[in-house]
């Protein structure tokens, strides 16, 4: 299914995906009663946040990502995928680390988890960390810096 | 230990197949999200609205239920004040989702798909990590 007037949008998939991930942030809520916020389950895993669930448990959550990934990619028998050069990975994982941690979550935590709560917080957060995100690809588009390949 | 186990590996690799199955391991879908303003992909609209809708129905049911079915007690965030902190965190955040068009999900899940890439990504972002940890000597 397409959508008029968006030719490359895909609406179907991306409701798919997103009913998946709202199925996988609902079990951790209801299984293990905790937020699915996958920037804390980082910081947990690695040992750089004390708080939230085991270090155990957040290291089998991050390792169900890319199985998950996996699984999409040999059903689908491939993804499109492009992905910027290496500085500009590093810097754009550099501001997103930071970001995160100051900002106490990321699209899952705040964005899922938080908005469908309708914490205040949460909502702010994603309003906040969306208008950035899109006042820095217009200017980046502005000043004609293609990152993509 | 299955009880331990079963649920978080369960759980993320949903997530993952989502994100995947969703388009969020592409960069390129992401920023044409964020391109609001150039050739705009709604796609990622979908991938949010039917993530909260499956969450909110969730957020729901939790209150009714004594204690999580594989963990002795809830422990949920809490916190209700906007900070300076907050703010200026999801700005950073959303500057650099927009730069690389990645976020910390879909970093780790694109491990799988480019590695190398990836990889690059979810180093930085740990060091990002680490460095407001070392700065706030946590």
């Amino acid at each position: 299914m397409t959508l008029p007037g968006f030719p490359e949008a895909a609406p179907l998939a991306g409701l798919g995906g997103g009913i998946l991930i709202g199925l996988a942030a609902a079990l951790m809520l209801l299984g293990a009663g905790r937020i699915a916020g996958v920037s804390g389950i980082a910081a947990r895993a690695t040992g750089l946040s004390s708080g939230g669930m085991s270090g155990s448990s957040a290291w089998m959550f991050l390792l169900g990502l890319p199985l998950g990934a996996l699984v999409v990619v040999m059903l689908s028998g491939g993804l499109e995928a492009s992905f910027a050069n290496p500085w500009v990975l590093a810097i754009a994982g550099l501001l997103v680390g930071i970001g995160t941690r100051l900002g106490s979550g990321c699209t899952s935590g705040h964005g899922v988890c938080g908005v469908s709560r309708l914490s205040q917080r949460s909502i702010v957060a994603t309003l906040t960390f969306m208008a950035a995100g899109i006042a820095t690809v217009a200017a980046m588009n502005a000043a004609g810096l293609e990152v993509l390949p | 230990m299955i009880k331990r186990i079963l649920p978080p590996l369960a759980s993320g690799t949903l997530f993952g197949a989502g994100l995947a199955l969703g388009g969020m391991t592409d960069p390129a879908r992401v920023r044409g999200f964020l391109d609001l303003f150039g050739d705009w992909d709604p796609t990622l609209a979908f991938v949010m609205g039917g993530a909260v809708i499956v969450m909110a129905l969730a957020w729901r049911f939790q209150p009714r239920m004594a204690a999580p079915l594989f963990a002795e007690k809830f422990a949920l965030p809490n916190r209700t004040e906007l900070t300076p902190r907050l703010i200026g965190g999801a700005a950073l955040f959303g500057i650099g989702w927009g730069v690389a068009g990645l976020c910390p999900g879909p970093g780790v899940a694109a491990l799988v798909i480019e590695p190398a890439s990836a990889a690059i990504f979810v180093v930085a972002m740990l060091a990002g990590m680490g460095l407001v940890r070392l700065i706030e000597g946590a």
